[in-house]
């Protein structure tokens, strides 16, 4: 981990994005303070608590495992961080139900955790993380263990529970849709180091380098060439602009920006070497001298061609990207 | 919770008992027994601080020599017997429902578990004239007369081994229960027989662990002390037999702890022996 | 065919395995002072004999006392020593572990040598709690392989979890750590009970010449003859004991519990 500088206001909902490794799982325990930063400062709300020990930070944490007692209930499992504050019986039980109600699981306080589904022990880590109205709900990796379809529910959900709780959220996963769904911020870290911080929609339109074009979503990553002033993409002259002084770029370029139309001598040609058709898209795998290009259509929008066809390809610069790094 | 290194008194605490009663109990002890191994020995009964090598030297007499011979066969023997029973025992077992096995493995535990006076004391009944198994072949009409087959070499052998026999189990119960069932599946659908599959499967791939087990069981049998004593003759005395005999009976403490620090020798030798076999096995 | 044959290898191993027990059951029901197989007539008489003669009763009360106290002993001993191992970057306190293991590893007499030695030059030699210590020195490696094994069972991301919800290192430990550690400390108990009550030669070199556990008495009693009360006391051991193991079978996980006590190595 080195150089990580990040500012999260409050109230807002941050995903910490990347791939295994990346250190976006280190950079959440320092901030719980169950890992320490060997330099550097940790505060909340102007207050250092780099020194200060995780039990003292007040805080809401979700484990990728769950990390529910196998040895308490349901309810005791909530009620924990309000038992060993010395909370009476009764406050537990009333604070309990409501948790218990605010994530859609009521009267299931002595259940025993073992008898819970996948979906249920979700809740439960949730509702316990939140029992003390935390300053930071931080969760590692919460959906992982999760089929997709109730992975995708309960993204809509926890974006919901954190909007009406207003509490600073931050998340980390290694799914950019998950990122996409939840965050208000998005931070792609790689090799230890934040490679860009932006909302969902500008990381996905205006990444700021190739790793972060190609990790969020997938994209065409595309030589741009010099040819005096003008840009040569794919063998041909481009109304790329090429900013001064650079001689060598890469073009992004999403899929569903790629059109395929009739060979013209004005675009670059390609030929279709495998057509994916899923249903709801089509993808068109296309050989453009010797750099694969991806395109996505609509079934409506289908073009008529099959492998081997030689097509032109639309490229609008106004939505790609140009990448000096 | 993060694991770090212990700082201060307060967070070394938890390791000073265990750690103080480990060496006052168990290091002093053993230290103790070593440097009585070099006193000499005070023929009105006890022994005087010395360094003499002569009870190291008792052990090129052929009587010591004899009682170590018959104890390494002995140990030999009982750990070949149990390995070549508990194999293809617990290979069974390991295959069979899990609520089997933990009824085998309550057996097995109890049985080892169990006092040598009381194994000694139920083999010696079982082989004894009026209530042992002759009887059993005379009603069957297998022997004429019912007679006592104790004491004698084959009835230590026996007990030694329903004693080994159990723990050579347990050794090799865990790579057993863990050994890869597509292994053998995979042999079968190449067209091995199940057996042909056990002996150029299972075993092979096992065979650290064999070698392990027979070690340990090697080990085990060598601290026998009351079997040999209760169902056999003088003549099947064993080295743990002779030492406490030499360190309460004959009170010449100083040879007896020469004898256990030999005993202890050979028996690290052994362990060490193992984890090298098994590291080069590996490899 | 391949069934039949493992089945009655199964039973063969079995019959060995439960012979011994069979007959002196049977030869402990004798009704009169022999050890005849079947047994002549039915009588619980020798059952008795071990809590109305004196002697043998004297020899139960200690062995049960030694095997209380010197498991508690050894679980008193690994437990901390196990915690600390888990808790704390130590390679050095492996040493401890090793220790621990080494004395159930060595041939028993040697444990026992180095007893005698030690209890005599000390001064101590023929105290009851002399017998205490040995015997928990002895089978500490029992606990301490299974606390070894709770403690690695446990995931640590429920302390850390405890502790991003304001629990402190105690606090922790008594409300995480304790109810999850509990059930070995008990088995670890049970093995070591066990162990101790039906342990020999450890027990007759330090107390042996002073006093009688059961297994002293029995092999005792072996030199002056045999008498039915000795297939009774065994037959009373036999069931303790498997009614110990079968207890942690049935609250614990005795299949994995076994495969880390065999893979000390």
């Amino acid at each position: 981990m080195n150089d990580v500088d990040l500012e999260v206001p409050n109230g807002r909902f941050v995903c910490l994005l990347g791939p295994s490794g990346c250190g976006k799982t280190t950079l959440l325990r320092m901030i719980a303070g169950l890992d320490l930063p060997t330099t550097g400062t940790i505060s909340i709300d102007g207050e250092d608590i780099t020194r200060l020990p995780t039990h003292k930070r007040n805080l809401g944490m979700v484990f990728q495992s769950l990390a529910l007692f196998p040895h308490l209930t349901v309810g005791g499992n909530i009620a924990y961080a309000l038992r060993i504050r010395g909370l009476s019986r009764e406050e537990q039980a009333s604070r309990v139900e409501e948790l218990l109600t605010l994530v859609h699981l009521p009267g299931y306080g002595d259940r025993p955790v073992s008898k819970l589904s996948g979906g249920q022990r979700q809740r439960v880590a949730i509702a316990r993380a939140l029992a003390v109205s935390p300053r930071l709900f931080l969760l590692d990796e919460p959906l992982s263990a999760l089929d997709a379809k109730l992975r995708e529910a309960m993204q809509v959900e926890l974006r919901q529970l954190q909007q009406q709780l207003g509490i600073t959220t931050i998340v980390v996963t290694h799914d950019q849709r998950e990122a996409m769904t939840m965050a208000d911020t998005v931070i792609v870290m790689q090799s230890g180091e934040i490679r860009q911080a932006a909302s969902p929609v500008e990381i996905y339109r205006k990444p700021t380098d190739a790793f972060v074009a190609d990790f969020i979503g997938s994209t065409n990553l595309i030589d741009i060439g010099r040819d005096g002033d003008r840009a040569v993409l794919l063998g041909r002259p481009s109304a790329v602009v090429m900013p001064y002084g650079v001689s060598k770029a890469t073009l992004s370029v999403r899929p569903e920006d790629v059109e395929l139309t009739a060979p013209s001598p004005d675009l670059p040609e390609a030929t279709i070497t495998f057509v994916r058709d899923l249903g709801g898209a089509i993808e068109f795998f296309l050989d453009a001298g010797g750099t694969q290009v991806v395109a996505v259509t609509s079934p409506r929008a289908r073009p008529q061609v099959t492998v081997g066809d030689r097509v032109g390809l639309r490229l609008d610069p106004a939505r790609s990207v140009v990448l000096t790094r | 919770m993060r694991r770090e290194p212990a700082r201060g008194l307060l967070q070394h605490l938890p390791v000073i008992f265990p750690g103080l009663m480990l060496t006052v109990f168990f290091i002093v002890p053993f230290g103790t027994m070593v440097m009585v191994s070099f006193f000499r020995r005070q023929p009105g009964g006890f022994y005087v601080p010395d360094f003499v090598l002569a009870n190291y030297a008792r052990f090129l007499t052929p009587f010591f020599g004899n009682v170590l011979a018959f104890s390494l066969y002995l140990a030999v023997a009982v750990a070949v017997v149990s390995l070549v029973i508990a194999v293809p025992f617990t290979y069974l077992i390991a295959r069979a429902p899990r609520q089997t096995q933990v009824i085998w493995l309550v057996a097995l535990l109890s049985i080892l578990s169990l006092s040598e006076v009381i194994i000694g004391f139920a083999w010696s009944t079982l082989l004894s004239r009026t209530a042992g198994i002759t009887n059993l072949l005379v009603w069957l009409g297998l022997m004429g007369a019912p007679q006592a087959l104790v004491p004698g070499f084959s009835a230590v052998l026996t007990g030694m081994v329903y004693q080994a026999m159990p723990y050579a189990v347990l050794v090799l119960y865990p790579s057993m229960v863990r050994l890869d069932p597509t292994l053998t599946e995979a042999a079968r659908t190449l067209g091995a027989s199940p057996l042909k599959a056990f002996f150029t499967v299972v075993l092979p791939a096992l065979r650290t662990t064999l070698i392990a087990t027979l070690i340990m069981a090697f080990i085990f049998a060598l601290g026998s002390y009351l079997l040999p004593q209760i169902l056999g003759r003088p003549s099947h005395w064993t080295l743990s037999v002779l030492i406490t005999d030499q360190a309460l009976y004959q009170s010449n403490m100083p040879f007896a702890a020469a004898m256990a620090v030999f005993l202890v020798l050979v028996s690290l030798a052994l362990v060490t022996l193992t984890m090298f076999a098994g590291k080069k096995l590996e490899a | 065919m391949d069934r039949l044959f493992s089945r009655l290898y199964l039973a063969l191993v079995g019959i060995f395995l439960a012979a011994p027990i069979v007959v002196v059951t049977g030869v402990s029901f004798n009704e009169k002072q022999n050890l005849a197989f079947p047994p002549q007539g039915f009588s619980l008489h020798w059952f008795a004999e071990i809590f109305v003669n004196p002697e043998w009763f004297r020899a139960l009360i200690a062995s049960v006392l030694l095997a209380v106290t010197s498991a508690a002993l050894a679980v008193v001993i690994a437990l901390p020593l196990a915690w600390f191992l888990w808790r704390r970057i130590a390679p050095w306190a492996q040493v401890f572990q090793l220790l621990g293991v080494a004395p159930f590893t060595l041939p028993p007499v040697i444990t026992a040598l180095g007893f005698l030695t030690f209890w005599a030059t000390s001064g101590f030699y023929g105290q009851a709690w002399t017998a205490v210590i040995a015997h928990a020195i002895f089978f500490v490696t029992l606990p301490l392989v299974t606390l070894t094994l709770g403690f690695s069972s446990i995931d640590r991301s429920l302390t850390e979890a405890a502790a991003t919800m304001g629990a402190d290192d105690r606090t922790v430990f008594r409300t995480v750590v304790l109810p999850l550690i509990l059930p070995y400390v008990v088995s670890g108990y049970a093995f070591a009970f066990v162990l101790s009550l039906n342990e020999y030669i450890v027990a007759y070199m330090t107390i042996g010449f002073v006093r009688e556990t059961l297994p002293i008495k029995v092999f005792n009693a072996l030199r002056y003859g045999y008498t039915p009360t000795m297939a009774a006391v065994s037959v009373l051991f036999v069931a303790v004991t498997a009614a110990v193991f079968g207890l942690i079978a049935r609250f614990g996980d005795l299949p994995r519990l076994m495969g880390a006590l065999s893979s000390k190595d």
